[in-house]
Protein backbone atom coordinates (compact mmCIF):
# COMPACT_ATOMS: atom_id res chain seq x y z
CA UNK A 1 0.00 0.00 0.00
CA UNK A 2 2.61 2.35 1.43
CA UNK A 3 4.76 1.68 -1.63
CA UNK A 4 1.86 2.02 -4.19
CA UNK A 5 1.75 5.20 -2.49
CA UNK A 6 4.91 6.35 -2.68
CA UNK A 7 5.15 4.99 -6.15
CA UNK A 8 2.30 7.33 -6.99
CA UNK A 9 3.09 10.57 -5.37
CA UNK A 10 7.28 10.16 -7.21
CA UNK A 11 5.64 9.63 -10.97
CA UNK A 12 2.89 12.53 -10.14
CA UNK A 13 5.90 15.12 -8.41
CA UNK A 14 7.91 14.06 -11.96
CA UNK A 15 10.23 13.17 -8.82
CA UNK A 16 12.82 10.79 -11.22
CA UNK A 17 12.62 13.39 -14.53
CA UNK A 18 13.77 16.12 -12.24
CA UNK A 19 16.18 14.32 -11.04
CA UNK A 20 17.55 13.57 -14.90
CA UNK A 21 17.46 17.26 -15.71
CA UNK A 22 19.53 18.13 -12.87
CA UNK A 23 22.16 15.81 -14.08
CA UNK A 24 22.18 17.89 -17.40
CA UNK A 25 21.34 21.11 -15.87
CA UNK A 26 24.69 20.86 -13.79
CA UNK A 27 26.37 19.66 -17.51
CA UNK A 28 25.48 22.85 -18.92
CA UNK A 29 27.96 24.57 -16.41
CA UNK A 30 30.82 22.43 -16.05
CA UNK A 31 33.91 23.36 -18.19
CA UNK A 32 34.13 21.52 -21.72
CA UNK A 33 36.62 18.99 -22.80
CA UNK A 34 36.24 19.59 -26.25
CA UNK A 35 39.92 19.90 -27.95
CA UNK A 36 40.04 22.94 -30.82
CA UNK A 37 41.59 20.92 -33.20
CA UNK A 38 43.94 23.09 -35.70
CA UNK A 39 44.45 25.52 -32.26
CA UNK A 40 45.03 23.19 -29.69
CA UNK A 41 45.95 19.25 -29.96
CA UNK A 42 46.18 15.91 -28.13
CA UNK A 43 49.62 14.69 -26.81
CA UNK A 44 51.09 12.28 -29.54
CA UNK A 45 52.92 9.22 -28.38
CA UNK A 46 56.18 8.64 -29.79
CA UNK A 47 54.71 5.22 -30.78
CA UNK A 48 52.20 6.75 -33.24
CA UNK A 49 52.06 5.52 -36.42
CA UNK A 50 51.67 8.11 -38.84
CA UNK A 51 53.15 8.77 -42.38
CA UNK A 52 56.35 6.61 -43.57
CA UNK A 53 60.16 7.76 -44.02
CA UNK A 54 63.29 5.93 -45.20
CA UNK A 55 65.87 6.79 -42.76
CA UNK A 56 69.83 6.71 -43.62
CA UNK A 57 73.04 6.49 -41.33
CA UNK A 58 74.68 9.29 -40.22
CA UNK A 59 77.23 9.01 -43.00
CA UNK A 60 74.37 9.71 -45.63
CA UNK A 61 74.18 6.16 -47.09
CA UNK A 62 70.66 4.98 -46.92
CA UNK A 63 69.72 2.37 -44.14
CA UNK A 64 67.82 -0.13 -46.29
CA UNK A 65 69.37 -3.39 -47.28
CA UNK A 66 66.34 -4.44 -49.24
CA UNK A 67 65.90 -7.53 -47.65
CA UNK A 68 62.46 -7.37 -48.96
CA UNK A 69 61.26 -8.12 -45.01
CA UNK A 70 58.50 -5.47 -44.77
CA UNK A 71 57.47 -6.32 -48.62
CA UNK A 72 56.64 -9.74 -46.85
CA UNK A 73 54.86 -8.99 -43.35
CA UNK A 74 52.46 -6.17 -44.63
CA UNK A 75 49.42 -7.50 -45.09
CA UNK A 76 47.35 -4.86 -46.97
CA UNK A 77 50.23 -5.71 -49.89
CA UNK A 78 51.27 -1.81 -49.81
CA UNK A 79 54.97 -2.07 -50.31
CA UNK A 80 56.29 -2.76 -53.16
CA UNK A 81 60.14 -2.81 -53.64
CA UNK A 82 62.82 -3.60 -56.75
CA UNK A 83 66.57 -3.84 -56.15
CA UNK A 84 69.62 -4.07 -57.55
CA UNK A 85 73.67 -5.36 -56.36
CA UNK A 86 75.98 -2.24 -56.56
CA UNK A 87 79.51 -2.32 -57.60
CA UNK A 88 80.88 -1.99 -53.93
CA UNK A 89 78.82 -5.52 -53.57
CA UNK A 90 76.22 -3.92 -51.45
CA UNK A 91 72.20 -4.90 -52.41
CA UNK A 92 70.07 -1.45 -52.37
CA UNK A 93 66.85 -0.93 -53.13
CA UNK A 94 65.93 0.92 -56.87
CA UNK A 95 62.09 1.46 -56.15
CA UNK A 96 60.57 1.48 -52.78
CA UNK A 97 57.07 2.17 -53.29
CA UNK A 98 53.99 2.34 -50.55
CA UNK A 99 50.60 2.95 -51.87
CA UNK A 100 49.54 5.15 -48.97
CA UNK A 101 45.70 4.22 -49.93
CA UNK A 102 46.18 0.44 -49.67
CA UNK A 103 48.43 1.16 -45.90
CA UNK A 104 46.22 -0.06 -42.96
CA UNK A 105 49.22 2.00 -40.67
CA UNK A 106 49.47 -1.06 -38.91
CA UNK A 107 53.57 -0.83 -38.24
CA UNK A 108 54.47 -4.20 -39.13
CA UNK A 109 57.12 -2.68 -41.75
CA UNK A 110 58.56 -1.04 -39.17
CA UNK A 111 58.85 -3.84 -36.69
CA UNK A 112 60.36 -6.19 -39.51
CA UNK A 113 63.00 -3.97 -40.62
CA UNK A 114 66.24 -5.32 -39.38
CA UNK A 115 68.19 -1.95 -40.04
CA UNK A 116 65.19 0.60 -39.03
CA UNK A 117 65.21 1.71 -42.36
CA UNK A 118 61.50 1.98 -42.75
CA UNK A 119 59.79 3.76 -39.93
CA UNK A 120 56.24 5.58 -39.29
CA UNK A 121 56.84 9.28 -37.87
CA UNK A 122 54.03 10.81 -35.91
CA UNK A 123 53.03 13.30 -38.69
CA UNK A 124 49.10 12.20 -39.66
CA UNK A 125 48.46 15.53 -41.73
CA UNK A 126 49.04 14.86 -44.85
CA UNK A 127 47.32 15.15 -48.24
CA UNK A 128 47.21 14.01 -51.43
CA UNK A 129 46.29 16.60 -54.40
CA UNK A 130 46.36 14.40 -57.45
CA UNK A 131 45.41 10.92 -58.51
CA UNK A 132 49.15 8.81 -58.08
CA UNK A 133 50.52 11.19 -55.32
CA UNK A 134 48.98 8.00 -52.95
CA UNK A 135 51.73 5.68 -53.92
CA UNK A 136 54.57 7.21 -52.17
CA UNK A 137 57.78 6.35 -54.41
CA UNK A 138 61.91 6.12 -52.83
CA UNK A 139 62.89 9.47 -53.23
CA UNK A 140 59.53 11.00 -51.25
CA UNK A 141 60.40 8.53 -48.58
CA UNK A 142 63.96 9.45 -48.23
CA UNK A 143 62.91 13.17 -48.26
CA UNK A 144 60.57 12.92 -45.60
CA UNK A 145 63.38 11.06 -43.29
CA UNK A 146 65.86 13.48 -44.00
CA UNK A 147 63.31 16.47 -43.11
CA UNK A 148 62.11 14.59 -40.14
CA UNK A 149 65.61 12.83 -38.82
CA UNK A 150 65.88 14.82 -35.30
CA UNK A 151 62.25 13.74 -34.33
CA UNK A 152 62.14 10.47 -35.29
CA UNK A 153 65.37 9.63 -33.83
CA UNK A 154 64.30 10.80 -30.94
CA UNK A 155 61.18 8.68 -30.92
CA UNK A 156 62.71 5.56 -31.99
CA UNK A 157 64.91 6.27 -28.99
CA UNK A 158 62.15 6.98 -26.20
CA UNK A 159 60.41 3.72 -27.32
CA UNK A 160 63.75 1.71 -27.47
CA UNK A 161 63.76 0.23 -23.85
CA UNK A 162 60.28 -1.64 -24.53
CA UNK A 163 61.74 -3.23 -28.06
CA UNK B 1 7.39 63.85 -44.69
CA UNK B 2 4.63 65.76 -46.06
CA UNK B 3 5.51 63.73 -49.38
CA UNK B 4 5.11 60.35 -48.35
CA UNK B 5 1.77 61.17 -46.12
CA UNK B 6 0.34 62.72 -49.50
CA UNK B 7 0.60 59.09 -51.20
CA UNK B 8 -0.59 57.53 -48.27
CA UNK B 9 -3.57 59.64 -48.36
CA UNK B 10 -3.58 59.44 -51.95
CA UNK B 11 -4.29 55.37 -51.21
CA UNK B 12 -8.11 54.74 -50.98
CA UNK B 13 -9.49 53.78 -47.24
CA UNK B 14 -9.34 50.09 -48.17
CA UNK B 15 -6.24 49.74 -49.19
CA UNK B 16 -4.16 51.67 -46.69
CA UNK B 17 -6.38 49.44 -44.22
CA UNK B 18 -4.57 46.06 -45.96
CA UNK B 19 -0.91 47.76 -46.16
CA UNK B 20 -1.52 48.53 -42.50
CA UNK B 21 -2.27 44.56 -42.05
CA UNK B 22 0.38 43.57 -44.09
CA UNK B 23 3.28 45.67 -42.35
CA UNK B 24 1.69 44.30 -39.21
CA UNK B 25 1.88 40.49 -40.35
CA UNK B 26 5.62 41.30 -41.58
CA UNK B 27 6.78 43.08 -38.37
CA UNK B 28 5.29 39.55 -36.51
CA UNK B 29 6.47 37.54 -39.32
CA UNK B 30 10.53 38.69 -39.32
CA UNK B 31 11.19 38.54 -36.29
CA UNK B 32 9.65 34.87 -36.09
CA UNK B 33 11.54 33.68 -38.60
CA UNK B 34 15.01 35.03 -37.30
CA UNK B 35 14.10 33.65 -33.82
CA UNK B 36 13.13 30.80 -35.60
CA UNK B 37 16.89 30.57 -37.20
CA UNK B 38 18.60 31.37 -33.61
CA UNK B 39 16.19 28.80 -31.69
CA UNK B 40 18.22 26.10 -33.99
CA UNK B 41 21.43 27.94 -32.95
CA UNK B 42 20.67 27.60 -29.08
CA UNK B 43 19.35 24.36 -29.42
CA UNK B 44 22.69 23.35 -30.92
CA UNK B 45 24.92 25.43 -28.65
CA UNK B 46 22.84 24.23 -24.94
CA UNK B 47 22.88 20.20 -25.95
CA UNK B 48 26.62 21.07 -27.10
CA UNK B 49 27.70 22.49 -23.32
CA UNK B 50 24.55 20.04 -21.94
CA UNK B 51 26.85 17.07 -23.34
CA UNK B 52 29.88 18.64 -22.23
CA UNK B 53 30.79 19.65 -25.65
CA UNK B 54 30.80 23.39 -27.35
CA UNK B 55 28.72 23.33 -30.34
CA UNK B 56 28.87 25.29 -33.11
CA UNK B 57 31.71 28.14 -32.85
CA UNK B 58 33.42 28.52 -36.16
CA UNK B 59 30.97 30.20 -38.25
CA UNK B 60 31.36 34.09 -37.20
CA UNK B 61 32.32 34.95 -33.80
CA UNK B 62 31.42 32.55 -31.69
CA UNK B 63 29.63 30.83 -34.58
CA UNK B 64 26.80 33.75 -34.67
CA UNK B 65 26.26 33.29 -38.12
CA UNK B 66 25.66 29.43 -38.21
CA UNK B 67 22.07 30.10 -38.72
CA UNK B 68 22.67 32.06 -41.57
CA UNK B 69 24.90 29.31 -42.83
CA UNK B 70 22.74 26.96 -42.75
CA UNK B 71 19.68 28.94 -44.37
CA UNK B 72 21.98 29.72 -47.03
CA UNK B 73 23.28 26.29 -47.61
CA UNK B 74 19.65 24.94 -47.28
CA UNK B 75 18.64 27.75 -50.57
CA UNK B 76 20.85 26.15 -52.88
CA UNK B 77 20.44 22.63 -52.47
CA UNK B 78 18.29 20.88 -55.00
CA UNK B 79 14.85 19.82 -53.85
CA UNK B 80 14.21 16.52 -54.84
CA UNK B 81 11.04 15.09 -56.34
CA UNK B 82 11.24 10.90 -55.50
CA UNK B 83 10.22 8.66 -58.13
CA UNK B 84 6.68 7.87 -58.42
CA UNK B 85 5.64 10.61 -55.29
CA UNK B 86 2.80 12.48 -55.73
CA UNK B 87 3.86 15.51 -57.18
CA UNK B 88 1.45 18.39 -55.92
CA UNK B 89 0.70 17.08 -52.63
CA UNK B 90 4.39 16.44 -52.29
CA UNK B 91 5.02 20.46 -52.51
CA UNK B 92 1.81 21.26 -51.00
CA UNK B 93 2.68 19.52 -47.47
CA UNK B 94 5.58 21.69 -46.29
CA UNK B 95 3.73 24.34 -46.61
CA UNK B 96 0.46 23.19 -45.17
CA UNK B 97 2.74 22.72 -41.77
CA UNK B 98 4.28 26.02 -42.48
CA UNK B 99 1.08 28.12 -42.64
CA UNK B 100 -0.96 26.98 -39.49
CA UNK B 101 2.25 27.50 -37.30
CA UNK B 102 2.57 31.26 -38.54
CA UNK B 103 -1.11 31.77 -38.52
CA UNK B 104 -1.22 30.85 -35.17
CA UNK B 105 0.73 33.68 -34.04
CA UNK B 106 -1.93 36.34 -35.56
CA UNK B 107 -3.68 36.38 -32.13
CA UNK B 108 -0.98 36.68 -30.00
CA UNK B 109 -1.26 39.41 -27.76
CA UNK B 110 2.41 40.68 -27.26
CA UNK B 111 1.52 43.19 -25.11
CA UNK B 112 -1.79 45.41 -23.52
CA UNK B 113 -3.11 46.69 -27.26
CA UNK B 114 -0.51 45.00 -29.71
CA UNK B 115 -2.17 41.98 -31.41
CA UNK B 116 -2.79 41.83 -35.16
CA UNK B 117 -6.33 40.51 -34.33
CA UNK B 118 -7.90 40.88 -30.86
CA UNK B 119 -10.56 38.24 -31.45
CA UNK B 120 -12.68 36.79 -28.77
CA UNK B 121 -12.48 33.44 -29.80
CA UNK B 122 -8.29 33.56 -29.54
CA UNK B 123 -7.84 30.39 -27.61
CA UNK B 124 -10.46 28.13 -29.78
CA UNK B 125 -8.81 29.57 -32.93
CA UNK B 126 -5.38 29.08 -31.60
CA UNK B 127 -6.61 25.31 -30.87
CA UNK B 128 -8.40 24.96 -34.38
CA UNK B 129 -5.20 26.00 -35.98
CA UNK B 130 -2.49 23.93 -34.43
CA UNK B 131 -4.75 21.37 -35.36
CA UNK B 132 -4.12 21.79 -38.91
CA UNK B 133 -0.42 21.35 -38.45
CA UNK B 134 -0.93 17.17 -38.90
CA UNK B 135 -1.96 17.41 -42.10
CA UNK B 136 1.36 18.82 -43.65
CA UNK B 137 2.84 15.80 -41.57
CA UNK B 138 0.27 13.16 -42.82
CA UNK B 139 0.44 14.83 -46.28
CA UNK B 140 4.36 14.48 -46.46
CA UNK B 141 4.50 11.14 -45.26
CA UNK B 142 1.81 9.70 -47.12
CA UNK B 143 2.98 11.74 -50.61
CA UNK B 144 6.68 10.62 -50.15
CA UNK B 145 6.11 7.39 -51.27
CA UNK B 146 8.54 6.06 -48.76
CA UNK B 147 7.93 3.60 -45.82
CA UNK B 148 9.58 5.66 -43.38
CA UNK B 149 7.66 8.40 -43.91
CA UNK B 150 3.97 6.91 -44.30
CA UNK B 151 5.06 5.37 -40.89
CA UNK B 152 6.20 8.37 -39.33
CA UNK B 153 3.18 9.83 -40.52
CA UNK B 154 0.78 7.57 -38.98
CA UNK B 155 2.74 7.79 -35.57
CA UNK B 156 2.65 11.88 -35.43
CA UNK B 157 -1.29 11.95 -36.95
CA UNK B 158 -2.24 9.52 -33.51
CA UNK B 159 0.11 11.22 -31.70
CA UNK B 160 -0.98 14.93 -32.19
CA UNK B 161 -4.55 13.89 -32.52
CA UNK B 162 -4.36 12.28 -28.66
CA UNK B 163 -2.74 14.71 -27.38
CA UNK B 164 -4.57 17.38 -28.75
CA UNK B 165 -7.32 16.23 -26.36
CA UNK B 166 -5.39 16.44 -23.06
CA UNK B 167 -3.93 20.28 -24.33
CA UNK B 168 -7.47 21.04 -25.02
CA UNK B 169 -8.32 20.20 -21.43
CA UNK B 170 -5.76 22.02 -19.92
CA UNK B 171 -6.67 24.74 -21.79
CA UNK B 172 -10.62 24.55 -20.82
CA UNK B 173 -8.95 25.01 -16.96
CA UNK B 174 -7.62 28.72 -18.07
CA UNK B 175 -10.75 29.38 -19.81
CA UNK B 176 -12.64 28.73 -16.73
CA UNK B 177 -10.43 30.75 -14.29
CA UNK B 178 -9.90 33.76 -16.51
CA UNK B 179 -13.28 33.60 -17.61
CA UNK B 180 -12.71 35.00 -21.13
CA UNK B 181 -11.64 33.11 -24.43
CA UNK B 182 -9.85 36.48 -25.16
CA UNK B 183 -6.35 36.21 -24.83
CA UNK B 184 -5.17 39.61 -24.04
CA UNK B 185 -8.00 39.57 -21.82
CA UNK B 186 -6.71 35.80 -20.01
CA UNK B 187 -3.53 38.10 -19.29
CA UNK B 188 -5.51 41.05 -17.76
CA UNK B 189 -7.31 38.65 -15.69
CA UNK B 190 -3.66 37.61 -14.01
CA UNK B 191 -2.85 40.92 -13.30
CA UNK B 192 -1.72 41.85 -10.31
CA UNK B 193 1.68 40.36 -9.61
CA UNK B 194 3.40 36.94 -9.46
CA UNK B 195 0.53 35.29 -6.78
CA UNK B 196 -2.26 35.64 -9.91
CA UNK B 197 -0.42 34.26 -12.05
CA UNK B 198 -2.38 31.05 -13.22
CA UNK B 199 0.09 28.57 -12.82
CA UNK B 200 -0.39 28.57 -8.86
CA UNK B 201 -3.92 27.43 -9.21
CA UNK B 202 -3.42 25.60 -12.32
CA UNK B 203 -0.12 24.20 -11.73
CA UNK B 204 -1.27 20.32 -12.68
CA UNK B 205 -2.89 21.42 -15.93
CA UNK B 206 0.31 24.20 -17.03
CA UNK B 207 2.54 20.44 -16.43
CA UNK B 208 -0.23 18.70 -18.62
CA UNK B 209 -0.30 21.47 -21.14
CA UNK B 210 3.96 22.00 -21.36
CA UNK B 211 3.94 17.86 -21.80
CA UNK B 212 1.39 17.78 -24.42
CA UNK B 213 2.93 20.57 -26.10
CA UNK B 214 6.17 18.77 -26.48
CA UNK B 215 3.97 15.70 -27.52
CA UNK B 216 2.19 18.13 -30.16
CA UNK B 217 5.45 19.46 -31.38
CA UNK B 218 6.86 15.70 -32.37
CA UNK B 219 9.97 16.78 -29.67
CA UNK B 220 12.06 14.81 -27.72
CA UNK B 221 11.25 12.57 -26.01
CA UNK B 222 7.97 12.49 -27.68
CA UNK B 223 9.77 12.46 -31.13
CA UNK B 224 8.96 8.99 -32.49
CA UNK B 225 7.83 10.72 -35.76
CA UNK B 226 11.47 11.67 -36.50
CA UNK B 227 13.13 8.71 -34.90
CA UNK B 228 16.14 8.95 -36.08
CA UNK B 229 17.68 5.38 -35.00
CA UNK B 230 14.19 3.08 -36.58
CA UNK B 231 12.87 5.31 -39.33
CA UNK B 232 15.78 7.52 -40.35
CA UNK B 233 14.15 11.42 -40.24
CA UNK B 234 10.60 10.46 -39.82
CA UNK B 235 8.00 12.07 -42.74
CA UNK B 236 10.70 14.51 -43.96
CA UNK B 237 13.34 11.93 -44.98
CA UNK B 238 12.26 12.20 -48.48
CA UNK B 239 12.48 15.96 -48.48
CA UNK B 240 15.49 17.72 -49.16
CA UNK B 241 16.71 21.67 -49.68
CA UNK B 242 13.79 24.32 -48.99
CA UNK B 243 10.76 21.98 -48.91
CA UNK B 244 12.85 20.15 -46.24
CA UNK B 245 13.91 23.86 -44.18
CA UNK B 246 10.27 24.75 -44.39
CA UNK B 247 9.44 21.70 -42.13
CA UNK B 248 12.18 22.64 -39.78
CA UNK B 249 10.68 26.19 -39.88
CA UNK B 250 7.52 24.82 -39.23
CA UNK B 251 8.64 22.67 -36.20
CA UNK B 252 10.37 25.64 -34.28
CA UNK B 253 7.59 27.99 -35.17
CA UNK B 254 5.47 25.92 -33.43
CA UNK B 255 7.49 25.20 -30.38
CA UNK B 256 8.06 29.42 -30.38
CA UNK B 257 4.22 29.57 -29.91
CA UNK B 258 3.68 26.95 -27.45
CA UNK B 259 6.58 28.32 -25.40
CA UNK B 260 4.74 31.66 -26.02
CA UNK B 261 1.29 30.25 -25.20
CA UNK B 262 2.54 29.24 -21.79
CA UNK B 263 3.78 31.72 -20.80
CA UNK B 264 0.23 33.76 -21.69
CA UNK B 265 -1.85 31.58 -20.37
CA UNK B 266 0.04 30.30 -17.16
CA UNK B 267 2.88 32.88 -16.79
CA UNK B 268 1.04 36.57 -16.92
CA UNK B 269 2.26 37.25 -20.45
CA UNK B 270 4.07 40.60 -21.08
CA UNK B 271 2.50 41.43 -16.95
CA UNK B 272 5.43 42.19 -14.65
CA UNK B 273 6.37 39.35 -11.56
CA UNK B 274 6.68 42.08 -9.73
CA UNK B 275 3.32 44.14 -10.76
CA UNK B 276 1.92 45.75 -7.68
CA UNK B 277 5.26 46.55 -6.08
CA UNK B 278 5.08 49.66 -6.65
CA UNK B 279 8.58 51.02 -5.39
CA UNK B 280 10.27 49.10 -7.78
CA UNK B 281 8.47 49.87 -10.82
CA UNK B 282 9.12 53.54 -9.93
CA UNK B 283 12.76 53.29 -9.74
CA UNK B 284 13.91 56.23 -12.18
CA UNK B 285 15.58 54.09 -15.60
CA UNK B 286 15.17 50.22 -14.13
CA UNK B 287 11.37 50.92 -13.08
CA UNK B 288 10.49 50.95 -17.09
CA UNK B 289 12.34 47.19 -17.27
CA UNK B 290 10.47 45.94 -14.32
CA UNK B 291 7.45 47.22 -14.90
CA UNK B 292 4.72 45.40 -17.95
CA UNK B 293 5.92 45.37 -21.34
CA UNK B 294 7.10 42.93 -23.74
CA UNK B 295 10.52 41.99 -23.12
CA UNK B 296 8.65 39.91 -20.23
CA UNK B 297 6.98 37.85 -22.38
CA UNK B 298 10.04 37.18 -24.41
CA UNK B 299 11.85 36.55 -21.39
CA UNK B 300 9.27 33.94 -20.24
CA UNK B 301 8.78 32.27 -23.82
CA UNK B 302 12.74 32.02 -23.85
CA UNK B 303 13.00 30.16 -20.70
CA UNK B 304 10.32 27.95 -21.95
CA UNK B 305 12.61 27.19 -25.19
CA UNK B 306 15.20 26.39 -23.18
CA UNK B 307 13.34 24.10 -21.36
CA UNK B 308 12.03 22.43 -24.82
CA UNK B 309 15.97 22.15 -25.18
CA UNK B 310 16.56 21.03 -22.03
CA UNK B 311 14.14 18.13 -22.02
CA UNK B 312 15.95 17.19 -25.54
CA UNK B 313 19.54 16.77 -24.06
CA UNK B 314 17.80 14.96 -20.88
CA UNK B 315 15.19 12.36 -22.15
CA UNK B 316 15.47 9.28 -23.79
CA UNK B 317 12.76 8.49 -26.55
CA UNK B 318 9.42 7.07 -25.31
CA UNK B 319 8.49 4.05 -26.87
CA UNK B 320 5.05 4.29 -28.92
CA UNK B 321 2.81 2.49 -26.64
CA UNK B 322 4.04 4.52 -23.57
CA UNK B 323 3.29 7.87 -25.55
CA UNK B 324 -0.33 6.55 -26.11
CA UNK B 325 -0.69 5.42 -22.29
CA UNK B 326 0.49 8.53 -21.37
CA UNK B 327 -2.01 10.22 -23.46
CA UNK B 328 -4.97 8.95 -22.70
CA UNK B 329 -4.56 7.01 -19.22
CA UNK B 330 -2.51 9.64 -17.16
CA UNK B 331 -2.60 12.83 -18.72
CA UNK B 332 -6.33 13.23 -19.41
CA UNK B 333 -7.89 12.07 -16.57
CA UNK B 334 -5.44 14.31 -14.51
CA UNK B 335 -7.06 17.44 -16.13
CA UNK B 336 -10.42 15.97 -16.35
CA UNK B 337 -10.12 15.61 -12.28
CA UNK B 338 -8.24 19.24 -12.31
CA UNK B 339 -11.31 20.86 -14.12
CA UNK B 340 -13.65 19.31 -11.96
CA UNK B 341 -12.12 20.34 -8.89
CA UNK B 342 -11.49 24.07 -10.35
CA UNK B 343 -15.20 23.65 -11.40
CA UNK B 344 -16.23 23.14 -7.20
CA UNK B 345 -14.07 26.13 -6.56
CA UNK B 346 -16.02 28.46 -9.22
CA UNK B 347 -19.37 27.40 -7.83
CA UNK B 348 -18.28 27.49 -4.07
CA UNK B 349 -17.36 31.55 -5.47
CA UNK B 350 -13.60 30.44 -3.83
CA UNK B 351 -11.24 32.14 -6.61
CA UNK B 352 -8.27 33.35 -5.16
CA UNK B 353 -6.55 34.25 -7.74
CA UNK B 354 -9.07 36.92 -8.56
CA UNK B 355 -8.99 38.25 -5.37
Amino acid sequence: MTSTLRHWIKSFTLFELLKGLSVTGRRLFSPKVTIQYPEEKTPISPRFRGHHALRRYPNGEERCIACKLCEAVCPALAINIELEEREDGTRRTTRYDIDMFKCIYCGFCEEACPVDAIVETRIFEYHFEERGENIVTKDRLLAFGDKHETMVAQDKAADAPYR
Amino acid sequence: MDFVLSIWNAFPEWVQTVLVILIKIVAILLPLILAVAYTTYAERKVIGYMQVRMGPNRVGPKGWLQPIADVVKLMFKEVILPNKSSRFVFYLAPVLALAPAFVAWSVMPFQAQMVLADINVGLLFILAITSLDVFGIILAGWASNSKYAILSAMRAGAQVVSYEIAMGFALVGVLMAAGTMNLSGIVEAQSGGITHWFVWPLIGLFLVYFISGVAETNRAPFDVAEGESEIVAGFHVEYSGMAFALFFLAEYANMLLISALAAILFFGGWLSPFQGVDFLTELPFIGVLLGNGIHWLLLKTAFFIFLYLWFRATFPRYRYDQIMRLGWKILIPVTLVWIFGLGIAIALGWQPWLS
